[in-house]
């Protein structure tokens, strides 16, 4: 019988407990394997890739200062993300330009689910751009999301984290993070219709 | 049958697969008669994979190396912490 059950490629737990004793190595491993996401998420969030720099060190330096609060009982990446996700969110706050938008605005009118362009897509849309150009598309079409949208989004679609652990890092309840999702989904896919529908097709009103 | 609206409030079960077998069902024969929440499907679950697909961000290699030199300094300001408990802020 092999030792660990462990499917990961390395064996987070180990690592977890070595730094947690001041094995400075060990959490240098687990700091490689997550950084990229955390700045990621952090930079998509924020939309600012200084604040998403500050996010990044903030989020590990209070991870090894706090790493014997955690239990354990969920995963260490779950765990980064929730402290990722409130350092970005303060940055956020933090933006003048944002007090207006409050993240945890109620956004339940259901008028973000109308439907206004349907035309379907090319077979394969990204190939019509360059990699840059299809990057910065969806770039802003993420920017043009208000914050509560935004971020469920991205931890979501782009980090996969599943429905419940998207609710515990944003402190928010599973329903709520279902419609912020679809409604983050649909407002996409409807900003991405205008560069990725293909040509000569008419454009439906609906409902 | 499924109207318009209650396939757009299922839309996301049905995309993350969490949806029952009868769900999946009534969706599966709403878009064989509806050509406009058949685009909407499948133009949603193309939204999605374009997304998982491009964003993969690289990491600036600066970034990373202050990241690490911010951490290590935070490891020996806690061991000297650890060794000199009477200093408290
Ligand atoms: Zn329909």
């Amino acid at each position: 019988m092999p030792a660990t059950q462990e499917a990961g490629i390395f064996d987070e737990s180990a690592l977890v407990a070595k730094a947690r004793e001041g094995d400075l190595a060990a959490f240098n491993e687990l700091v490689n394997s997550y950084s990229r996401k955390i700045f990621r998420l952090a930079k998509h969030i924020t939309q600012n890739e200084e604040d998403a720099e500050d996010v990044l060190q903030e989020t590990f330096l209070k991870a090894f200062e706090h790493l014997g609060d955690f239990q354990g009982q969920s995963k260490f990446y779950t765990w980064i993300v929730r402290i990722a996700v409130n350092e970005s969110l303060m940055k956020l706050r933090k933006r003048k330009s944002d007090r207006s938008v409050p993240l945890d605005e109620p956004v339940d009118t259901g008028e973000d689910t109308v439907v206004r362009e349907i035309a379907v897509w090319d077979e394969n849309p990204e190939q019509k751009y360059s990699r840059e150009e299809l990057g910065q598309i969806l770039d802003e079409a993420v920017q043009g999301l208000r914050p509560a949208f935004r971020t469920v989004f991205v931890l979501r679609d782009i980090e996969e984290l599943s429905t419940e652990e998207t609710a515990e890092a944003l402190g928010i309840s599973v329903p709520a993070v279902k419609s912020r999702l679809l409604r983050a989904r649909l407002q996409l896919r409807e900003k991405l219709t205008r560069f990725f529908k293909r040509k000569g097709d008419d454009v439906f009103a609906y409902m | 049958m499924l109207t318009c609206k209650e396939f757009l409030q299922e839309l996301n079960d049905y995309l993350d697969e969490t949806g029952d077998i009868e769900l999946r069902r009534r969706i599966e024969s709403h878009i064989t008669q509806c050509p406009n929440c058949f685009v909407i499907l499948d133009t949603t679950k193309k939204t999605i994979q374009v997304y998982k697909g491009v964003l993969a961000q690289t990491l600036p290699q600066d970034v990373q190396a202050r990241l690490l030199k911010a951490v290590e300094r935070k490891c020996s300001e806690k061991k000297l912490r650890a060794g000199l408990p009477s200093i408290q802020p």
